[in-house]
C-alpha cells in the first residue's frame, strides 16, 4: 500500500558508493562492510520490532545460530566435526577455492534454513508472550544459546571452533567477504522493500498497533509473526555464517552472540533512525555505525560514553528516531493531509 | 432464520457471576437490542459470543454451527464480528490503511499475504469513509482523530469487513448529539442496504428504542425482559432495574 517514494537517484548514488567505497578507502574495506552488516541487522530487527511491534531483544540469536550452523556443516563436509573441535581451536582446515566457496555456500544455505526453522520453533513459544515480555523472553533465547554453546563440547564449547583459512591473500579475502555483505544487504533491502508493499506490511502494522484488534478482525496473527521472524532469521542466519567465515573463528561470547554488543546495537540503530520505516533502520545504522568507528578512533577509552550519550539523547529528545522527526516535521511530505473535498465524487467533478 | 442463538449461557469471574442462564436469538437481517444497567454482563455476553473467553456452561450457535469453542479470529472470518465499546482502531496507520487490512480474511491463502491492494478495494474504502464522513481525512493518521471519529472509523472497518451479523458495543457512546441522528441513519442503512445483521448494546434509550425491532434487557446478569421497544418502555421491572430496586 504504501508505495516507496525515494527517488530513483538515491538507490543509484547507494549502489554505485556501496561498490566503489572499497576501491576509494581499501585501508577501511572491513569497516565498511561492517557498516552493511549493521544495516543488515537494523534492517531485520525493525521487521520484527519497528513494524510489528514486537521488540525482540534476542535476534542476535539467530546471527549465532546461523554462525554456528555454517561452522559443522562446512567442517562437516570434509572432516570429523568431533575430532576436528577437539583440537581445541588449534586445527585449521586448509582449503582450495572450490572446496572454500562451494562449502561457505552450502553451509550458508544450512543456515539460513536451520534459522528459519528456529525461528518457526521459538515463535510458536515465544509469540504467547507480548510487550516486554517478549523482549524478556527473547533475551532469555539469545543469553541460553550462548551458555548451551559454550558447554557443548561437539561444537569446541567455549574454545570455540576454527574456520577453513581463506585460500588467497588476506586483501583480496576482505574484497570478496565485502562483497558477499554488501550483495546480502541489498537483497534483505530489497526483500523488506518488497514485503512492506503488501499487504503483509499492513497485517504486521495491525498487529504492531493493537493485537486484539486485529484478532478480532480476524487477521491471521500467528502466520504473520511467524513469517516476519522467520525472514528475520532467514537474513541473520545467512549474515551470521558470513560473518563466522570472514572473522576465521567462531566462539560463542564474542563471536557468536554478541549479545550486548551487536544484539543491543541492533534495537539502538532502529530506534535512532526511526522505527517502522523503510529508511529508519539504514539512516540510523549509518550514523551508529560512523559515531562508533570515529569514536573508536579518536575518543579510545571514552567510546561507550559518546553511545551511551547518543541513546540517551535519542531516547529523550527524539524518540521517533530520525525518520520519525521528520515525518513529524513535514507530514505533507509524507502522505498525511486533510481533503478539502468531502466526498469522492467532488473530486471526479469539476474541482 | 435464527443467526446467532445463544442458550443458557453462564460465564463468572472467580466468584462474580457476569452472565447467568442467558438464552436469546438474533433474527437474520433484523436488528437487536441489548440493554441493562451498568454492569448487568452485556460485554460480557459479546465478549463470550466472539470468543474472547471460553463460557463456564450453555451453547453459542451461529448460522446452526456451533461456535462456543471456537477462537476469536475463526469466529470473525466466518462472519461474526464485533466492535468494542472502547474503541480500537489501528492508531498509527492512516484511515485508508485501517479500512484496507479490514477486508474480509474468509478463504486467505498464503499467497495473499503479499498481494497488494487493487484499485477496487481502495475504492471501496473510500467510498465508505465516505459514508460515515470521513473522506476528507483519510490521509490523516487515525490516532490523531477525535474519539468520535475513532468510532465512526471503526464502525467503517466493521463494514469493510463484509460481517453476516455485527456486534455493537455502544456504538453512539462519546459521539455529539447532532452526529448521533446520522449515526442511527447509517446503521439503519447498513442493515438494509448492506444486510448486516445488527445486535446492538446501547444505553442511549431514544437510540435503541429508535433503532431496534427486538430488544433484551438484562440486570445483575440475568435475562430480566425480552420485547418490542414500547413492551420493554413501559415494563416495571426494567425501570426498577435501572432505577436501582433490585
Amino acid at each position: 500500500m504504501r508505495s516507496d517514494q525515494t527517488p530513483w537517484w538515491v538507490y543509484v548514488l547507494l549502489l554505485v558508493g556501496g561498490i566503489i567505497a572499497p576501491l576509494v578507502f581499501p585501508a577501511y574495506t572491513t569497516q565498511i562492510a561492517f557498516l552493511w552488516l549493521m544495516i543488515l541487522f537494523a534492517l531485520t530487527w525493525d521487521l520484527v520490532g519497528g513494524q510489528m511491534g514486537y521488540n525482540s531483544l534476542g535476534n542476535i540469536f539467530f546471527f549465532g545460530a546461523g554462525m554456528y550452523i555454517s561452522a559443522v556443516v562446512q567442517i562437516g563436509m570434509f572432516t570429523d566435526v568431533g575430532t576436528y573441535t577437539s583440537a581445541r581451536g588449534g586445527e585449521q582446515l586448509v582449503l582450495g577455492y572450490w572446496d572454500y566457496f562451494s562449502s561457505m555456500f552450502v553451509g550458508s544455505i544450512a543456515a539460513a534454513l536451520g534459522c528459519v526453522i528456529f525461528a518457526i520453533i521459538l515463535g510458536w513459544v515465544m509469540f504467547g508472550l507480548r510487550g516486554p515480555y517478549f523482549a524478556i523472553g527473547t533475551l532469555g533465547i539469545a543469553l541460553s544459546a550462548r551458555e548451551l554453546a559454550g558447554t557443548w563440547e561437539w561444537i569446541g564449547g567455549g574454545s570455540g571452533i576454527a574456520m577453513p583459512v581463506y585460500p588467497g591473500y588476506p586483501d583480496e579475502k576482505s574484497l570478496v567477504f565485502y562483497a558477499l555483505i554488501f550483495v546480502l544487504a541489498i537483497l534483505t533491502f530489497i526483500c523488506v522493500r518488497w514485503l512492506y508493499s503488501t499487504r503483509f506490511a499492513l497485517a504486521i502494522n495491525a498487529i504492531r498497533d493493537d493485537e486484539v484488534k486485529a484478532e478480532a478482525m480476524g487477521i491471521h496473527t500467528w502466520r504473520h509473526k511467524t513469517f516476519a521472524w522467520a525472514v528475520s532469521a532467514f537474513f541473520l542466519g545467512i549474515s551470521g555464517a558470513l560473518f563466522g567465515n570472514l572473522t576465521g573463528f567462531v566462539e560463542p561470547l564474542e563471536v557468536a552472540f554478541p549479545t550486548i554488543t551487536f544484539g543491543i546495537f541492533m534495537v539502538v540503530m532502529s530506534l535512532l533512525g526511526g522505527k517502522g520505516t523503510l529508511w529508519g533502520p539504514v539512516i540510523g545504522a549509518t550514523v551508529f555505525h560512523i559515531v562508533k568507528e570515529v569514536t573508536w578512533t579518536y575518543l579510545l577509552g571514552w567510546q561507550w560514553v559518546a553511545l551511551g550519550l547518543l541513546i540517551i539523547i535519542n531516547v529523550v529528545f527524539f524518540q521517533q528516531g530520525i525518520m520519525g522527526w521528520m515525518q513529524q516535521k513535514w507530514p505533507e511530505r509524507f502522505g498525511v493531509r486533510v481533503d478539502k473535498r468531502m466526498s469522492k465524487e467532488a473530486r471526479e467533478g469539476s474541482t | 432464520m435464527i443467526s446467532l442463538e445463544v442458550k443458557n449461557v453462564s460465564k463468572s469471574y472467580g466468584g462474580v457471576v457476569a452472565n447467568s442462564n442467558v438464552s436469546l436469538e438474533v433474527p437474520e437481517g433484523s436488528i437487536t437490542g441489548l440493554i441493562g444497567p451498568n454492569g448487568s454482563g452485556k460485554t460480557t455476553l459479546f465478549n463470550s459470543i466472539v470468543g474472547f473467553h471460553p463460557i463456564d456452561s450453555g451453547s453459542i450457535a451461529f448460522e446452526g454451527q456451533e461456535i462456543s469453542r471456537f477462537r476469536v479470529q475463526q469466529i470473525a472470518r466466518l462472519g461474526l464480528l464485533r466492535t468494542f465499546q472502547q474503541t480500537r482502531i489501528y492508531d498509527k496507520m492512516n484511515c485508508v490503511e485501517n479500512l484496507l487490512i479490514s477486508v474480509p480474511h474468509r478463504n486467505e491463502g498464503l499467497r495473499n499475504m503479499f498481494g497488494s491492494y487493487s484499485s477496487g478495494l481502495i475504492d471501496k474504502a473510500e467510498h465508505l469513509l465516505e459514508f460515515v464522513g470521513l473522506y476528507q481525512k483519510r490521509h490523516l493518521i487515525s490516532g490523531d482523530l477525535s474519539f468520535g471519529q475513532q468510532k465512526l472509523l471503526e464502525f467503517a472497518m466493521a463494514l469493510m469487513n463484509e460481517p453476516k451479523v455485527l456486534l455493537l458495543d455502544e456504538p453512539t457512546a462519546g459521539i455529539n448529539p447532532t452526529l448521533i441522528n446520522g449515526l442511527i441513519d447509517r446503521l439503519k442503512r447498513a442493515n438494509s442496504e448492506f444486510g448486516i445483521t445488527l445486535f446492538v448494546i446501547e444505553h442511549n434509550m431514544r437510540v435503541i428504542m429508535n433503532l431496534a425491532k427486538s430488544i433484551y434487557c438484562l440486570a445483575h446478569g440475568e435475562l430480566l425482559v425480552h420485547g418490542t421497544p414500547d413492551e420493554i418502555q413501559n415494563d416495571q421491572r426494567v425501570i426498577d432495574a435501572y432505577l436501582g430496586a433490585h
